[in-house]
């Protein structure tokens, strides 16, 4: 960025002369900066994961969930500030509401993820807003289709099969590709999901975390739901195995202060 | 409650939709009145909001075709927005929402009838408050009245398109006979996923019936 400290950073309104808006490109560092979020787009369904960081130890367990519920069918993820984030799962649910009220019809992925697009999009325009610092990852079913997209600072949104946000985006992306999505169950896909996670905590540089598994499909009656129990167990056991066999034996949540 | 105003034109009506196993077919006779008086024989009371979906009107017929303007414009849009034709469902929400927000002002009873990926053919009822039914086949109108009995005995669930034909035929030139108010030619439309055919039966040509 070279055009840093000369005056062309100072307002979402003003272009650099090399065509960048620097403020959103400073919104998109505030997502690289959070916990990890990705989502994953198997054939029946879409599963959501959280690298939740906590930064104390005094925060209650399962507070301050980083994945929300924006209609029955769809999940809301995101990376970013937490802040921002609850303002934008407001929007969604409103447009959510609307969109049922005026066509008694479930709001389409596509749709939803549009106007989400458009409404984020807006704040990269005045000089009197800030950009949101926030990725959010859509998760829904329609009518039995699984859709999966990401919005960005920028108010770029795009579908994809699979798709990650934050700190650790770029090895997630990588462990993601080597998946194979299109017959990977949706069972499958959750453990996946812990996996990549923990493998992409840096254990060095934030000691605590908290994973927040989610997912929409046929097994969840195409409605929105942290996983139950049970197979959340079955996949931190799966991921802590499958980790320690990667790199240093890491272990997170326990007392090494 | 809503009435005629003095001079009002009404469509003192016979419709009806009919679900088939891959369509539905709609019909309508084509009398249209203001008092006594037939303003027009040959009046076209079915008509098209989107490729595939039709809606029967009956009631004032300035209000009718005011609110299928302003849903086949909804349709449109939707069509663009979403890059895929809308449901009849869809169609029939919107016609409700209208009905039932200008529920004191509207003298409207409208039958949806229409074909669509998710459901085949459907057939939704509007009748005067603004409610909606989902039903296998609906009459409406001021000629309904004469044919209940008629529809509930003849009625099957598994009627072919051919059979569904007849049907709504017999049922619309028995109304016609009888309502005053009801007349001239029946208009037909049958809706598939291949698209729409439009006929209609003169009013020499109407089936055979007791006459009184």
């Amino acid at each position: 960025m070279t055009s840093i400290g000369t005056g062309y950073d100072l307002s979402v309104s003003t272009y650099s002369p090399d065509g960048r808006v620097f403020q959103v490109e400073y919104a998109q560092k505030a997502v690289d900066n959070s916990g990890t979020a990705i989502g994953l787009r198997v054939k029946d369904g879409v599963v959501l994961a959280v690298e939740k960081i906590k930064h104390s130890r005094l925060l209650v367990p399962n507070s301050n969930k980083r994945i929300m519920t924006a209609g029955k069918h769809i999940g809301f993820a995101s990376a970013g500030w937490m802040s921002d984030t609850r303002h934008l799962v407001k929007r969604a649910r409103d447009e959510a509401r609307h969109y049922y009220g005026t066509y008694k019809t479930e709001i389409p992925a596509k749709i939803i993820a549009e106007r989400m697009g458009m409404y984020v999009q807006a704040y990269t325009l005045y000089s009197a807003v800030r950009p949101f610092g926030v990725s959010t990852l859509l998760a829904t079913m329609d009518n039995n289709d699984p859709q999966l997209y990401m919005i960005e600072p920028s108010g770029q949104y795009m579908g994809y099969r699979g798709c990650a946000a934050g700190k650790g985006k770029q090895a997630a992306k990588t462990e993601i590709e080597k998946l194979d999505l299109d017959s990977l169950s949706v069972r499958d896909a959750v453990k996946e999901a812990a996996r990549i996670i923990y493998s992409v905590h840096d254990s060095t540089k934030d000691k605590l975390f908290e994973l927040e598994l989610s997912w929409v499909c046929a097994e969840s009656n195409g409605v929105h739901t942290h996983v139950p129990q049970d197979l959340f167990d079955e996949a931190v056991e799966y991921a802590e195995n499958a980790d320690n066999s990667d790199d240093e034996g890491d272990e997170e949540m326990e007392d090494d202060e | 409650m809503a009435t005629l105003k003095p001079g009002e034109i009404s469509m003192g009506t016979t419709i009806m939709a009919v679900e088939f196993n891959g369509g539905v077919v709609v019909g309508a006779d084509s009398r249209t009145t203001s008092g006594p008086y037939i303003v027009n024989r040959v009046t076209d009371k079915l008509t098209k909001v989107h490729d595939n979906i039709y809606c029967c009107r009956s009631g004032s017929a300035a209000d009718t075709q005011a609110i299928a303007d302003i849903v086949k414009y909804y349709l449109d849009l939707y069509c663009s927005q979403h890059g895929e034709a809308p449901t009849v469902k869809i169609a029939a929400t919107l016609f409700q929402e209208i009905c039932y927000q200008n529920r004191s002002q509207l003298l409207a009873g409208i039958i949806i009838g229409g074909w669509d990926k998710q459901e085949g053919g459907s057939v939704y009822n509007i009748p005067l408050g603004g409610s909606l039914h989902r039903e296998p086949f609906s009459i409406g109108g001021s000629g309904s009245g004469y044919i209940y009995g008629y529809c509930d005995k003849v009625f099957r669930p598994d009627m072919s398109k051919e059979e569904c034909i007849e049907f709504v035929k017999n049922s619309v030139s028995l109304a016609m006979t009888r309502d005053g108010s009801s007349g001239g030619v029946v208009r037909l439309a049958v809706i598939t996923k291949d698209g729409v055919e439009r006929s209609f039966i003169s009013g020499d040509q109407l089936p055979e019936q007791y006459l009184g």
